[in-house]
């Protein structure tokens, strides 16, 4: 791949872990302000430690297990499906038919719900507190693990792609640990929309690719332009998205508009 | 006990990978098990890959649209 294909694979991973490590943050800060700390960091450092276990064995399995054509098709459609998932919500919040990701009201939330909940203590812990941070982080860390294999393998630059993950992981906790609040500053739907649309690119791109695996060569597909083709691809989503966002603005306007005008009746 | 854990560890992975809308997931694998067809008939990858491009689009757009009617 060329090094402007593997900067936007860096830069894939740079943000979609900000993304990530950013909603981690906001649980970890809920439970560790109502919860207290050493339940929520021992629950962050467990969750740390069986993603270590989860990568050693998802890594070693693929790579040991997978020709690259397979390789290729399986993580190409894993990326397409997830990306895909990122771009559906994008362009619903931003026509309008989705309330946006806002870490001030989830984090909210969750301080509600660390405050209402009973206490328990197991091993010396909060255990409220401490399985919350520990699904938080887990679930979050996954994310972060699978893009990281994904682009690392596929671009041959696993230490680039984890160095950009741990980049993002630096950023997001220093900046959480000096705010010592969730980082609404970050324009977390912008960056996942931005994610979304390289997650699908690449997806489209290597699920492409992998279809070779059913030929008679077993070999992996070229795509026409061979690297170029990512553009071409990245720029049609980009118009898809965009088409659609105004399509379901033009829906979403009408909708809100009788809301108010029921609203309105109602009131007077 | 067993049965909890297994019964987590699959909506982990189902809430994972299909996420908030199965659709897109039935999509993208109805489209690929039509390109696979396609090359095990003998279909040459520089024909099916741009078809199999559009047709990730296409069903990507039908997906939405079906999405926001239901909403």
């Amino acid at each position: 791949m060329g090094s402007s294909t593997t900067w936007a694979l860096l830069l894939a991973v740079f943000f979609a872990a900000v993304v990530e490590f950013v909603e981690a943050l906001t649980i970890v800060l809920a439970m560790g302000i109502t919860r207290g700390w050493r339940s929520a960091l021992a629950g962050t450092g467990a969750a740390v430690v069986a993603l270590a276990a989860f990568t050693a064995a998802a890594g070693y399995a693929i790579t040991r297990w997978l020709p690259e054509s397979a390789l290729q098709l399986t993580i190409g459609t894993l990326l397409l499906i997830f990306g895909l998932q990122w771009l559906r919500k994008g362009i619903l919040r931003y026509s309008g038919l989705k309330a946006m990701h806002d870490e001030a009201e989830i984090f909210e939330k969750e301080t509600m719900a660390a405050t209402a909940a009973q206490p328990e203590s197991r091993f010396g812990l909060d255990w409220f507190g401490f399985v919350v941070s520990f699904k938080g982080v887990f679930l979050e860390g996954v994310e972060i693990v699978f893009i990281v294999i994904t682009f690392g393998l596929n671009a041959h630059h696993m230490p680039a792609a984890i160095a950009a993950a741990a980049a993002a992981g630096l950023v997001v906790i220093t900046a959480g640990a000096l705010a010592r609040r969730p980082l609404t500053e970050i324009p977390e739907n912008t960056l996942k929309f931005g994610v979304g649309l390289l997650l699908s690119t690449f997806g489209t791109f290597w699920a492409g690719e992998g279809l070779g695996l059913f030929a008679k060569s077993g070999q992996s597909f070229a795509w026409p332009g061979k690297d170029l083709a990512l553009l071409v691809i990245l720029a049609i989503w980009a118009v898809v998205a965009r088409v659609l966002m105004l399509a379901f603005r033009r829906r979403a306007v009408p909708a809100q508009t009788a809301a108010e005008t029921v609203s309105v009746t109602e009131g007077a | 006990m067993l049965l909890r854990f297994a019964r987590g560890f699959g909506q982990f992975w189902y809430d994972f990978i299909i996420g908030d809308d199965w659709k897109i997931a039935a999509a993208v694998v109805t489209v690929l098990a039509v390109a696979i067809a396609a090359v095990v008939g003998g279909v040459h990858g520089a024909v099916l890959i741009p078809l199999f491009a559009a047709a990730i689009v296409a069903g990507f757009v039908v997906v939405m649209f079906i999405d926001v009617a239901d909403s």
